[in-house]
């Protein structure tokens, strides 16, 4: 579904991505490991243009997108739920949600209707302001706006930064329910552990190559992974 | 409460509003200082407003506002004075190059269209940069046009740093009032719409409004057009309203004073904006005159009382405002029939728990 080849990345005057390639299949869970400043979270912001590849190109369903408008990779169905959640903290939460399903101009009964059905939580709190919300119903907030422009592929930076364990409990949850009906997903994270129990595939990323790869179950019990991103 | 019931009292107030201005204007001298006040804060409601659509819900922080202003009532005031009039307003320049004259809404309209061309025009650079900096270019370009418009080689359009007069104006204080409404009515809209979200969103964090579709440089732009188009046409309402204009009032302390109404009403509240104009304008025009005149009571000089001194007095009451009243009078929210109606039932509920 998204095949990335040979992507560099410069950011703030260093080569942050030197040159990665992977890929993610249709109905999948991929995830990137890797510690601070492994060049994960460019690569998601690359990926959507907020940033401009250097080098190499990006294929999504087949077209080269690489180096498009935002605006115009969000409407082929690739969102991005940025890092430290990023909600509009004076908009209401309906209207965050609103924001979200920006590119669409469609009726939104339908979706808002799944996302509550998703987060109850958010239901209750339709009214509030975004900045009102607890961490955990934020990040909740933030994976509900990007769900509303019915992306094809959601790509999560961090969703579990900052939360308690219980809560990123609920987050892997509503990941692995949002994969069954049948969204594509591209997972960033520091927690290795919970991101390898949940995905298909993993990537290891060290300061801006991949260099490791497997499917989510082997990286759990590799050795060296186990050292580096596991602590034992 | 229904919608449809607080859009019909919205209704039957606007009507009354009409009705007490209409009254109000039977019943006064025409040269009363309050209709000066009222007509005067309805071109100042309408360019606040403006000014908050950018500063308040866009998030995008300029101080053009004077600028826009400026084009928008030379723009006016070029095109609608009269033929035979032009020779002598343009009696330096042997009548000017432009020899004929629209109606006065054409005129207006063209103020908003400069005005919106300009900004489209300098929004393309200017754009690019955000906060302090953005206001810095933004108020540079008020002061150049400024300059630009005394300019003596564009004297046969805008008579140099001579007076524009003898353009049509207005008598009655509906004429602002009913203009002022429809604009700020149609920027009302503009903000609930679908696009004034993505405004909001851009505000509150630029970073995740692009990740989530929005186009930045097409939606500011859009903003800082829409903006000085109403800022142009307040221009416009502010020349008919001063009956004669020359470049040099059009000051940076005229976008100074509008911020202040913007901030005091609260940056995002569009009501906040109107009232906080008449507030300001009543205040600086009139309820404050008396501290500049002096005054003996039975013998005893009142001290302080000089020239200026009301300044002073105004200058402390904006910092008591500021000092208590962080978000402005109405912060970001907004006064409607609901609103009221819920203060008054809550207020109900506490004196019936009190029993």
């Amino acid at each position: 579904m998204l095949k990335v080849e040979n992507l560099k990345v410069n950011y703030g005057g260093i080569e942050a991505v030197k040159g990665i390639s992977f890929e993610v299949p249709e109905n999948s869970i991929v995830t990137l490991i890797g510690a601070n400043g492994a060049g994960k979270s460019t690569t998601l912001r690359s990926i959507v243009s907020l940033v401009k590849p250097a080098s190499g190109s990006i294929n999504f369903l087949g077209e080269n997108i690489t180096g498009k408008d935002t605006n115009d990779i969000v409407a082929r169905g690739i969102t991005l739920v940025p890092e430290g959640r990023k909600i509009f903290p004076d908009l209401t939460v309906l209207e965050n949600l609103k924001i979200g399903a920006y590119m669409r101009k469609d009726s939104l009964e339908d979706d808002l209707n799944w996302v509550y059905d998703l987060f109850p939580r958010l239901k209750e709190r339709h009214w509030q302001a975004g900045g009102t919300l607890s961490g955990g119903e934020q990040q909740m907030l933030a994976v509900a706006r990007a769900l509303m422009s019915r992306p094809k592929l959601i790509m999560m930076d961090e969703p579990s930064l900052g939360l308690a364990p219980l809560i990123v409990q609920g987050i892997f949850d509503i990941i692995r329910e949002i994969h069954r009906q049948g969204v594509t997903i591209l997972l960033i994270e520091q927690n290795a552990n919970m991101a390898l129990r949940t995905a298909d595939i993993g990537y290891v990323m060290e300061t801006g190559s991949i260099t490791m790869t497997g499917s989510g179950a082997e990286l759990l019990v590799n050795e060296k992974v186990r050292e580096a991103y596991l602590g034992n | 409460m229904s919608k449809k019931k607080s859009m019909t009292i919205s209704a039957i107030l606007f009507l009354a509003l009409i009705v007490i201005i209409v009254v109000l204007e039977r019943m006064l001298p025409p040269t009363h200082i309050a209709l000066a006040v009222l007509k005067k804060g309805c071109i100042y409601s309408l360019v606040a407003v403006s000014m908050n659509l950018l500063n308040g819900f866009t998030g995008l922080f300029s101080l053009g506002q004077a600028g826009f202003m400026l084009i928008g009532a030379y723009a006016y005031a070029v095109l609608t004075i009269p033929v035979a009039d032009r020779a002598s307003v343009y009696m330096y320049f042997d009548g000017g190059i432009i020899q004929f004259s629209v109606p006065v809404f054409v005129g207006l309209l063209a103020s908003g269209l400069l005005a919106a061309l300009c900004a489209w025009l300098i929004g393309l650079p200017v754009l690019r940069l955000k906060s302090d900096y953005l206001a810095i270019a933004t108020l540079g370009f008020a002061e150049i046009i400024r300059a630009f418009f005394q300019w003596d080689k564009l004297g046969v359009v805008t008579n140099g740093s001579n007076m524009l007069r003898k353009y049509p104006t207005f008598s009655t204080t509906l004429f602002p009032f009913l203009v002022s409404a429809a604009c700020i009515g149609v920027m009302v809209l503009m903000i609930n719409s679908s696009y004034g979200r993505a405004f909001k969103a851009i505000r509150d964090d630029e970073i995740a409004a692009e990740a989530m579709g929005i186009n930045l440089a097409k939606h500011k732009r859009m903003a800082f057009c829409v903006s000085s188009f109403f800022a142009g046409v307040g221009g416009g309402l502010l020349a008919m309203y001063q009956t004669s204009i020359q470049a040099m009032t059009f000051k940076s302390s005229m976008t100074y004073e509008i911020l202040l109404i913007v901030v005091i009403g609260g940056l995002g509240s569009v009501t906040g904006s109107c009232l906080a104009s008449f507030l300001f304008i009543a205040s600086s025009e009139w309820w404050l005159r008396f501290l500049d005149t002096e005054m003996t009571i039975g013998g005893f000089k009142v001290p302080l009382l000089r020239s200026g001194f009301r300044k002073v007095v105004f200058s402390v009451i904006i910092m008591v405002i500021v000092l208590f009243a962080r978000r402005g009078i109405m912060g970001d929210r907004e006064f409607s029939v609901d609103g009221i109606c819920r203060f008054f039932k809550n207020l109900g509920k506490k004196k019936e728990v009190k029993q």
